[in-house]
């Protein structure tokens, strides 16, 4: 006689929505550029609209900045910089940037409800990591403006000028978090270019800084596609680029800028190994797989999307990890129960496809959840490759989708081998009980970020950024101010 | 019997709650409290002989009382807050499971800390991996602690995604609680009349 | 029609996040530099000060086992409060040092500005005073500095405001649970910093607030086996001494030094580093 409850499902029980109200987003239909302190229509008038990738409907439209529209941003950025910005002492800088500390955290409910609607993940994320990330990022640099002789750079450290930033799609609000804290705290004035398909935390973020007083033209937003970021890479007014995005583009910025003598911080892609030995907990390990590859559905430059699972426990966590991916919840990301959300776009959705069916037919062995997926929308399963070699294109080839690759080491050295064996270098997780080995490892890694025993943990003192292929620059910590100082 | 239902009686018996007697003595309590009429009797390891590491001792004790049990089911008390790290809960769960408990239970509700969720999920995996290695299921008590509503739902969720709904059963997870019933039942009416109660409408025991 | 008679306030020490009267039941005068009746403040007894050192050693392990982001956020939070009435404490200020308005108002923005400049720097300090050491042989090895526990705080006597911000943020802001004595002669602008450490969410016993005799006090102080630290800025002729009796129980002493300050040497002092090896190897 075999009990029933031995063999049923895990999570069978169904939960009833549980969806956060999007009453609290008070979403104009149109916006304008942020410029010099203002929100104003873009010179050609052109708009372009951001879709909610759950549902595919319109959100709001917003400008599509022109090179005549880049120019004038620039130069509000130079005019603040000189009449203002570079007269205002770091003590006064502080307190803006408290203020905009203070002020994300009392508008927190609404950005996280923005950010889900506009990028389509789950709002249990926005709300409990994106949000509070972007407040802690602004006040533990504001801390800074005042103490740059303390931070190991020099007796008096200077700014650059005018910041040309690009920020990427997946983290909207805490990218730009992330790029004008340490920018405005180090003295500088910046031009901010949101990804083309999530501008309006952004343009919310325009409006705090409005509430908190900045003076006009010290941010200036460009919102627009890859035209407005090129028009403001190639800007000669412009002291120093700042871009998180792809390798691929971040190669041919390099490239333009080369002998700009602008100063120039990337942060690119990765395929993050997460490293499983024998000895580490089997729960607290699938947990950490499940992480590092679904948080953010997967579109994360660090995440950990090779999983090096030791070969003695590899079937064992195979099956515990299979186990747990039925359970993933994929759905609504409004609802407060979703696991995974929607793929940020249709672009992103076609590339992932694309590279699963490359998976395939390479002879890796998929497994894809068979959950339910809403009509509408751009939505993947998470899936799971297993006997994936290190020469597939899923080994080597940066998905940015919940798609996690499983390949198996027998000793340390070869875990750190098949780690290293890729061009890039951003993070990588190290899972064991034992703790020399896990910091002979980390030795090892050729990686800027590692984590052990956990993953995808982010904090603003903690410098984040990659090596080789990966970009080159950090942020957060100390070593965030270098990007925008001239030391 | 309460009319139409049954409901079974349980004891608490060797030495309760500190478990400190010699072992004859908690085999006698378990016998008297069998022969008075237990359908189930809950006992308390030794945390003494576990946390100084004498696993084998409280290993043997559990056989021995389960033995004393006869048809009476064995409930095994860990008494969790005691017992302080999730290893340490993992090792006991897996003794006592080991040992032929039928539940495993996190506290007696006379110590300071009782039943937490991450103490609950760690017992649940334990129970989970020796129902899938045995075949046998003993199932999960937390007690001591869940005072809402709210908090009892958190820990049926961590039952469901960790062991699956058809552990969401008396004979495989039960809540030790005892200001939880008032609080389900203001619940209840909030749910009717759409307005907070006060407590006093239902009876203090 | 007769002038509305205004409330008049009591004022209290701050023990354990409670606002109490001092337990010997006694007070002293306070007067404004012109002569004139100020207020009645509490007398703390050594027996006060016994039990502000236990409030403050029960506090700290929870103060520093916060988050360096929760404690810049709260010391932020107390400069909010001060700011919200800065107006209050410019009128303190003058009535205490015998300012002009103006100078009493630039005063107070002093002492808040500092206060935020201490708040940012709870999560800075692992950074600019820790580090990994790069041992010759397979260890990991890393320092980081680590609050010394209650640090007793004798405030500066002239300086009512500022220097009682300066020399309680300082070991605040890195982890201490801080026992302050008041200005004697000038201690209001202290106690109504004291009052906002309630809406300020500092916890209670991280900063207890004492107004009273110094030449009673401050030997109990120094002499507390208790107490890790000592800033002796307003102690004047009794420093030496007390630095002496510090000594007993090999307090960590911070005085004034001549010729200038060390911005960081008031933090480092209530600093300790702890240094770890931890081995390398498969």
């Amino acid at each position: 006689m075999t009990d029933h409850a031995l063999t049923s499902p895990l999570g069978a029980l169904t939960y009833d929505p549980a969806p956060e109200s999007t009453a609290i987003a008070h979403l104009a239909p149109s916006y304008g550029l942020f410029l010099d302190g203002q929100f104003t229509d873009a010179a050609q008038h052109e708009q372009f609209a951001s879709l909610n990738p759950a549902t595919e409907e319109t959100l709001a439209t917003v400008a599509q900045a022109s090179t005549a529209d880049v120019d004038r941003a620039v130069a509000s950025a130079r005019r603040a910089y000189d009449k203002v910005w570079s007269k205002t002492t770091g003590a006064q800088r502080a307190k803006y940037l408290y203020r905009i500390a203070r002020l994300i955290l009392e508008r927190a409910r609404e950005l996280a409800v923005v950010e889900t609607l506009d990028n389509g993940k789950p709002i249990r994320e926005s709300r409990d990591i994106d949000v509070p990330l972007a407040a802690a990022h602004f006040f533990y640099y504001a801390g800074w403006a005042d103490k740059l002789e303390h931070a190991g750079l020099g007796p008096s450290p200077q700014p650059l000028g005018v910041a040309g930033q690009i920020i990427p799609w997946n983290f909207p609000l805490l990218m730009a978090a992330w790029k004008l804290a340490p920018a405005l705290a180090a003295g500088n004035t910046c031009v901010l270019k949101p990804a083309e398909t999530t501008p309006l935390s952004a343009l919310i973020l325009g409006e705090i800084l409005q509430q908190a007083g900045l003076p006009d033209g010290v941010v200036n937003i460009v919102t627009g596609d890859g035209t407005t970021g090129a028009a403001l890479v190639d800007h000669p007014g412009v002291d120093k680029i700042a871009f998180t995005g792809s390798t691929e583009v971040g190669r041919l910025i390099q490239q333009r800028v080369a002998s700009s003598g602008k100063r120039l911080t990337l942060e690119l892609g990765g395929k993050g190994a997460n490293i499983v030995f024998e000895d580490a907990p089997l729960d607290e390990v699938i947990e950490g797989i499940i992480d590092g590859i679904f948080f953010n559905q997967g579109h994360v430059c660090c995440a950990g999307s090779r999983l090096l699972v030791q070969e003695s426990v590899a079937d064992e966590v195979l099956r515990r990890l299979l186990r747990r991916v039925d359970q993933l919840r994929v759905g609504n990301p409004m609802d407060k129960n979703t696991d995974v959300g929607a793929i940020n776009s249709a672009a992103q959705l076609a590339r992932i496809r694309e590279l699963s069916d490359w998976g395939e037919r390479e002879g890796a062995t998929r497994y894809t959840s068979d959950c339910a997926l809403p009509d509408k929308g751009y939505w993947f399963a998470p899936t799971v490759f297993s006997d994936v070699a290190q020469s597939h294109r899923i080994a080597r080839d940066e998905i940015f989708g919940p798609v996690l690759s499983v390949l198996t080491f027998r000793t340390p050295d070869e875990a750190v081998a098949k780690a290293n064996n890729s061009t890039y270098g951003l993070a990588c997780g190290v899972w064991s009980e034992k703790g020399s080995r896990t910091l002979w490892v980390a030795q090892r890694l050729r990686a800027g970020v590692i984590w052990a025993n956990t993953y995808n943990k982010f904090d603003p003192t903690s410098p984040f950024g990659g090596v080789r292929e990966s970009g080159f620059g950090r942020e957060g910590g100390r070593h965030g101010l270098e990007a925008y100082l001239n030391v | 019997m309460l009319g139409e239902f049954s409901v079974a009686v349980a004891s608490v018996a060797t030495a309760f709650p500190s478990g400190r007697a010699s072992l004859a003595v908690k085999l006698l309590d378990v016998a008297e409290a069998v022969s008075a009429g237990a359908d189930e009797i809950d006992m308390v390891i030794d945390r003494g002989a576990f946390l100084a590491g004498r696993w084998g001792q409280v290993f043997d004790e559990i056989v021995a009382v389960k033995a004393a049990c006869g048809a009476a089911h064995l409930k095994v008390i860990l008494e969790t807050g005691e017992l302080v790290t999730y290893d340490n809960v993992a090792r006991a769960s897996w003794i006592a499971m080991l040992a032929g408990a039928d539940f495993i239970k996190t506290s007696t509700g006379k110590v300071g800390v009782n039943a937490t969720l991450p103490v609950a999920l760690v017992m649940l995996e334990a129970a989970r991996d020796f129902a899938e290695s045995t075949g046998r299921i003993v199932g999960v008590k937390v007690a001591g602690g869940i005072r809402t509503t709210k908090d009892a739902l958190r820990y049926l969720v961590v039952v469901n995604e960790t062991v699956g709904d058809a552990w969401l059963s008396p004979d495989y997870f039960r809540f030790g609680a005892s200001s939880l019933l008032n609080d389900l039942l203001m619940q209840r009416r909030k749910q009717r009349t759409g307005a907070y109660v006060r407590p006093d409408e239902f009876s203090g025991d | 029609m007769s002038e509305r008679l205004d409330v008049k306030k009591t004022y209290k020490l701050v023990v354990n996040g409670a606002f109490v009267r001092s337990e010997s039941g006694r007070s002293y005068e306070v007067s404004a530099r012109d002569g004139s009746f100020i207020a009645n403040v509490a007398q703390a007894s050594r027996k006060d000060l016994r039990d502000a050192v236990s409030a403050a050693r029960a506090a700290q392990a929870k103060w520093w086992g916060a988050s360096a982001y929760n404690r810049g956020q709260v010391i932020y939070r107390w400069a909010e409060m001060a700011e919200s009435r800065h107006g209050e404490l410019a009128e303190h200020v003058a009535q205490a040092e015998g300012l002009k308005k103006k100078d009493a108002h630039a005063s107070v923005s002093r002492a808040i500005d500092r206060l935020v400049w201490y708040a940012g720097w709870t999560d800075k300090v692992t950074q600019v005073f820790g580090g990994a050491n790069p041992v010759a042989g397979p260890y990991f090895n890393f320092s980081l500095p680590v609050p010394s526990g209650v640090v007793g705080v004798v405030a500066p006597q002239e300086s009512s405001l500022e220097g009682f911000v300066e020399t309680v943020a300082a070991p605040l802001c890195v982890g201490n649970a801080v026992v302050v004595l008041t200005s004697e002669v000038s201690p209001v602008p202290a106690l109504v910093m004291a009052e906002m450490t309630a809406t300020a969410d500092l916890p209670g016993g991280v900063v207890n607030v004492l107004s009273a005799r110094t030449a009673e006090v401050a030997p109990h102080l120094a002499a507390h086996e208790d107490v890790d630290g000592l800033d002796l800025s307003g102690a004047g002729d009794l420093a030496d001494e007390l630095a002496r009796v510090a000594a007993g129980s090999i307090k960590r002493v911070y005085r004034e030094r001549e010729g200038g300050h060390d911005a960081l040497g008031r933090m480092r002092t209530f600093l300790e580093t702890s240094t770890v090896w931890h081995t390398i190897g498969q």
